[in-house]
């Protein structure tokens, strides 16, 4: 990987458009059990304008980000080994159905050590506003072959 | 964050149990987060392709175990009440096929900040016996 990468950034790209659908499907693949991520009235009912999105949705958000640096030729990412690390969360407002969000990608750090490479990433998620929404920090490791 | 459904701050204490869950992935759970999430990487669907890579097989994504760990904290919390969540994958999690995996979630008290009223959920998080993730940690702001 190339350590000169660090400080770059990325995007906004063309914002991301939050569905109740997707909602209700990432609600079910991670056993979210509140009817606030699937009925409106129940979401209202806990005071969301709309369907709410459990705590981990932004990765798909900020996943979709990350792409623009692994797929980088100037990181030098070698994607088929690609460990995640490590992963955190900070929502400065929930998520809800009906948000538009775009996504600033910002390469942290990028660490070689013993054979192995870290690279750090932080999404930043606002609205078209550009107000926060999230902050997504992910860690990936690479296995640098000799 | 809604104050509808936040949990009460008063009466918790460090070390309380505040859900447990038990979850079997099944290579069913992994193709329905795979195509939720966006995150088609083969390893998690293809066994030749994550043996290529020095894998025992296909693997389960690390964010689905953290999403469910998620879940866990949040049938206590409430729908929207985490603000801040974080983990280190520690070790990957084999889905056979035929077969489950069968990894268990217990969500307690870490730390109290009576200031902010903010509860830390420490999540344990085991398949097999040993920790899938590390400092898996959730912030509640209680009411």
């Amino acid at each position: 990987m190339n350590p000169d990468a660090q400080g770059r950034s990325y995007g906004p790209h063309e914002p991301y458009e939050v569905s109740r659908a997707k909602i209700r499907e990432f609600a079910d693949a991670v056993d979210a059990r509140s009817f606030a991520h699937r009925d409106v009235d129940a979401a209202n009912a806990e005071g969301y304008a709309d369907l709410v999105a459990p705590t981990t949705f932004a990765v798909t958000i900020a996943q979709r980000a990350e792409f623009h640096v692994v797929q980088d030729p100037e990181v030098g990412v070698d994607f088929s080994k690609v460990v995640h690390a490590d992963e955190r969360f900070t929502h400065h407002r929930p998520i809800v159905a009906g948000d538009e969000i775009s996504t600033t990608i910002h390469i942290d750090r990028i660490v070689s050590r013993g054979g192995v490479s870290t690279v750090t990433t932080r999404a930043e998620l606002a609205d078209l506003d550009g107000a926060p929404v999230a902050t997504v920090i992910s860690t990936l490791a690479v296995r640098e072959d000799a | 964050m809604s104050d509808q459904d936040a949990p009460s701050y008063e009466g918790l204490e460090k070390g309380q149990i505040v859900a447990t869950r038990e979850v079997a992935f099944t290579r069913d759970t992994l193709v329905r987060y795979a195509g939720a999430s966006g995150d088609f990487n083969p390893i998690h669907y293809n066994d030749v392709f994550a043996e290529s890579v020095g894998l025992p097989g296909v693997i389960a994504h690390g964010m689905l175990t953290m999403g469910t760990a998620a879940s866990v904290v949040e049938e206590w919390a409430g729908p929207g009440n985490v603000v801040d969540l974080q983990c280190r994958f520690a070790r990957p999690i084999p889905v056979p096929n035929p077969g489950e995996a069968v990894v268990s979630f217990s969500a307690a008290v870490g730390n109290l900040d009576d200031e902010t009223r903010t509860a830390r959920i420490d999540v344990t998080v085991e398949f097999e016996g040993q920790k899938v993730l590390m400092k898996a940690q959730a912030l509640v702001n209680c009411v």
